[in-house]
């Protein structure tokens, strides 16, 4: 009985949802909100890479990777209006699908290319190294 | 004979599936759009892992701390994230259905996205002019095909965005124009999207280089 009465609502909110969400242009408020996050995650990593606040610069590099990749994020959700439910979740598919091509083809380039440079060493490198 | 000749038509094959329902005019745009963008985004992905590759191959060239001006970049990259939030207002001048702000708000947007061309233009010039060219070194060619790519990119999200700006002239906020619109959206601010990329990965990164 009562769990009758807990999936009332749920179903109702869930098909409220769905369809407001079918074409989603944002608020005001959203925009704002996305616009300020951005120019915060933009200015602290120029900032840190101008004012070098870092002694190591492989910390500061992985900071503003970082920053970066949560920028995405942010306008992703606040300016591109990502979300799981328009258009029955396809385009949550083909931005899934196309994230693990990004990565495949990034990480996979450089991975080879890296040690394809180890390992064709310019002849006289390789004399250096006897 | 006659009654084969009166049977024929109504066994006439259908190619198509006959139970289909009517779909709206547009109902799959805003989705093969996305499809489209992301496939686009593939584009940029190959020329990310170029640059990441040659981005360090020099030639005994000029490398980015000798070329890149930070404060230039990051007046770029204002121009464009206020042309993603000027853009982000005409949408919802849209939504209001008032033609004229929604007008107003894509003129301002065309006016940052200029802006942005505009010192990108004079950057490349600058480089070009002291014989960093993309013919230099590896690293510069990768630089000019991935920042170039963005450009015209950019180029041709005006010239779309102009376009609009007369189509809401002539026709107003018809469905078709609103889809247009919409469109435009997602372009403009996915290229934000990858210009994130850009400054992070070619300017901020090979400071650190």
């Amino acid at each position: 009985m009562s769990t009758q009465a807990h999936t009332g609502p749920e179903v109702h909110a869930d098909g409220a949802a769905a369809h407001h969400g079918d074409h989603a242009h944002g608020s005001l408020r959203g925009y704002l909100i996305g616009f300020g996050l951005s120019v915060l995650l933009t200015a602290i990593p120029f900032w840190i890479v101008m004012a070098e606040p870092f002694a190591s610069k492989q910390v500061a590099g992985f900071a503003v990777m970082g920053f970066a990749a949560v920028q995405i994020v942010v306008h992703m959700v606040y300016f591109l209006h990502m979300n799981t439910h328009s258009d029955e979740g396809w385009t949550m598919m083909a931005l899934i699908f196309t994230i693990i091509i990004l990565v495949i083809v990034l990480s996979g380039s450089l991975w080879v290319m890296y040690h394809l440079n180890a390992n064709m060493m310019p002849p006289h490198v390789m004399d250096q190294m006897k | 004979m006659t009654m084969a000749s009166t049977i024929a038509p109504a066994e006439a094959p259908t190619f198509h599936l006959a139970q289909e329902h009517e779909h709206p005019e547009g109902h799959s745009t805003m989705l093969g759009f996305w499809i489209y963008l992301m496939s686009d985004c593939l584009i940029f992905a190959i020329l990310f892992a170029t640059y990441g590759v040659l981005g360090a191959s020099y030639a005994a060239g000029p490398g980015p701390k000798d070329l890149f001006e930070l404060p230039l970049v990051a007046l770029n990259t204002t121009m464009l994230l206020l042309s993603s939030i000027t853009y982000g207002f005409a949408m919802l001048a849209m939504d209001k259905g008032r033609a004229g702000a929604t007008q107003a708000w894509l003129a301002v947007t065309g006016l940052f996205g200029l802006a942005f061309i505009g010192i990108e233009l004079y950057e490349f010039a600058h480089l070009i002019h002291i014989g960093a060219t993309p013919q230099r070194s590896a690293f510069l060619s990768s630089f000019f095909a991935l920042v170039g790519t963005h450009g015209l990119h950019v180029t041709f999200g005006l010239i779309w965005l102009v376009t609009l700006m007369v189509q809401v002239g002539l026709r107003g906020l018809v469905p078709a124009n609103r889809r247009r619109l919409m469109c435009l959206s997602l372009f403009w601010h996915f290229l934000d999207v990858i210009w994130i990329g850009v400054f992070t990965f070619v300017y901020l990164m090979g400071m650190l280089r």
